[in-house]
């Protein structure tokens, strides 16, 4: 039986507004950075003063050049900028500047990794260097605006509509911002606003190769936004054709609280934003030279780590995945494989307790500011029998906590297991002795009972009894005879 | 040819009020202007580079460094309504 979405296919565009985190504006010496006082991180440019001439930032050519290489993109050697114009009081000169006809990277791609193990290719349409704008705060009565956002440096990366659902956008949102947080040339945080994404949506009948009227979807503020905005959207638009309606082409605004997409009534010329060339920027033509050395600049990038770590280093494809995540995270595994040649149990930490510690403490593993050295001694520590691996855990708290070594930390508390035969014995013949209940039905070979009586050693020791030890002591005592 | 719908949506996108009167008599202008500029279509240009600009000038830029350029009381000394730091404006949600 088909089911009436099964009579539709979706298909879906992404814009993505990436901010770039020079130091400076894109057109002026002002401070690109998060957070000042309003008003602060102004100039004459971005303030749109009569005189003041806009200067393109080399560093975010750049930047965006090496972006462009990373999505695989060819890159214009043609440069040039343009003006959109639009009258709205977050854009003081009344026009944005940004890049029409010639932008400055085209026809890239992105590969998704589909369920079923297959790949899918997204390309890439293309991505030109733009303005921001200003911060406007609607108040009951007024708007204020804060121009130090103004002026900061986006590129917008356009995909084709070759997504097919909102699983499939989230992977291509989620790869794009892998790909680019290793660039170190944007902190591509959503709920900051350094990473965008408008979405154009339509549904066509399923088979069918024309594109139908698209409907874009703005103001989605988090990866889970974009995926339940397009959910929305495409319900939206099944049932008002199902009803016999028309879909009308327009701008919806995702409202998180409603979770629904509502229409932004904004006015038609709105949109005639009669792009013309800027006069006050001549046009650049790039040389092969600086394409190369940005080329060479490029990271190992997240497939090729993937690929590589699990070849190197045979780890498992979802183990490797998570520590690709995270380009800091990666390299901190590398560094530790040089020093312990056990990959295996050092992914069993980084992806297990240091993961853990980084997520409760919304820190970086940089911020736990722990070394390579220091997380080695610990994982030799709990292997080889000292700590056991509960106690190693609390060892790491505490390592992050103190910034003192697992080793300090293991003799100032005496956290050493005892593992001394003599010492452990005669915890055992105790609890035999306390126990007899249970002691009886080890003996009648209910093996699952020994485990109550190591949970009781360690309890006894504060966890510094070496279980596998009391494991053993416990079936000799009572299966092997006295 | 140029119709006074044209001239009034331009003069709208551009923010410039036309009374009644001016209306037909930008639009004799403009249409005039037009007319002249159509001339130019009489050239073959099929071989030429479209000019994206006019100074013979390229690939200018400027490093990537920070200078203090104007304070927020400077900045809001041009505002015509100011509040918590910012330009206070009529309400407008787009």
């Amino acid at each position: 039986m088909t089911t009436t979405a099964q009579k539709y296919e979706t298909v879906i565009g992404l814009e993505v507004h990436v901010q770039l985190n020079t130091a400076s504006k894109l057109f002026c010496s002002s401070a690109n950075s998060y957070g000042a006082e309003p008003n602060t991180n102004v100039s004459p440019v971005n303030m749109g003063l009569p005189g003041a001439l806009p200067v393109v930032n080399e560093e975010a050519l750049n930047y965006a050049i090496k972006i462009g290489l990373a999505l695989n993109c060819d890159i214009n050697r043609f440069v040039k900028f343009d003006r959109k114009n639009y009258f709205y009081p977050d854009c003081p000169k009344a026009y944005q500047i940004s890049q029409f006809d010639y932008p400055i990277c085209k026809e890239g791609h992105i590969d998704i990794d589909k369920e079923d193990g297959a790949v899918k290719t997204i390309r890439i349409h293309r991505a030109h260097l733009e303005e921001d704008a200003g911060k406007t705060i609607h108040l009951d009565d007024c708007s204020i605006v804060d121009y130090n956002r103004t002026g900061t440096p986006l590129l917008e990366i356009v995909s084709e509509p070759d997504m097919n659902s909102s699983e499939e956008a989230y992977d291509y949102l989620q790869k794009l911002k892998l790909i680019v947080s290793y660039l170190d040339v944007s902190d591509c945080d959503m709920e900051k606003g350094s990473l965008r994404c408008d979405a154009n949506v339509s549904i066509r009948p399923a088979g069918s190769t024309e594109l139908g009227t698209k409907t874009e979807i703005k103001n989605m503020n988090s990866f889970k936004a974009v995926k339940a905005g397009i959910d929305y959207e495409v319900k939206r638009q099944i049932e008002l054709v199902e009803s016999g309606e028309t879909i009308v082409q327009e701008t919806r605004l995702w409202d998180e609280q409603k979770q629904m997409t509502a229409s932004m009534r904004s006015k038609e010329e709105a949109h005639d934003y009669r792009y013309f060339p800027e006069p006050d920027l001549v046009p650049f033509t790039l040389e092969e030279k600086i394409i190369n050395d940005i080329a060479a600049t490029l990271p190992e990038l997240p497939e090729k780590k993937l690929k590589r770590f699990i070849e190197e280093y045979s780890l498992k494809p979802y183990d490797a995945n998570i520590l690709v995540q995270d380009r800091a995270t990666a390299q901190f595994f590398e560094d530790c494989a040089g020093k312990l040649n056990d990959a295996k149990k050092i992914v069993n930490w980084l992806n297990g307790a240091v993961l853990k510690e980084m997520n409760e403490r919304k820190a970086s593993i940089v911020d736990l500011n722990i070394s390579p050295d220091n997380l080695v001694e610990l994982i030799t520590k709990v292997e080889d029998g000292t700590v056991s691996n509960i106690v190693g855990k609390d060892i790491l708290t505490k390592m992050i906590d103190t910034q003192k070594s697992a080793i300090t930390i293991i003799e100032e508390d005496g956290l050493a297991q005892v593992s001394d035969d003599s010492a452990l014995e005669k915890i055992v013949d105790q609890l035999i002795a306390e126990n007899e209940a249970v002691a009886n039905q080890i003996r009648e070979g209910k093996d699952s009972a020994i485990g109550f009586m190591v949970g009781q050693a360690m309890k006894k020791t504060q966890g510094k009894a070496n279980p596998k030890k009391i494991g053993e002591l416990v079936r000799r005592r009572l299966l092997d005879g006295p | 040819m140029i119709s006074e719908d044209d001239v009034k949506k331009v003069a709208a996108l551009s923010r410039i009020h036309l009374t009644e009167e001016e209306i037909p008599q930008f639009t004799k202008n403009l249409e005039s202007i037009l007319t002249y500029i159509e001339k130019l279509n009489e050239l073959d240009v099929a071989d030429v580079e479209p000019t994206s600009h006019v100074v013979p000038l390229e690939n200018v830029h400027r490093e990537d460094v920070v200078k203090p350029l104007l304070s927020q009381k400077e900045a809001l000394s041009i505002a015509v309504e100011k509040q918590d730091g910012g330009f206070k404006v009529p309400k407008v949600i787009e």
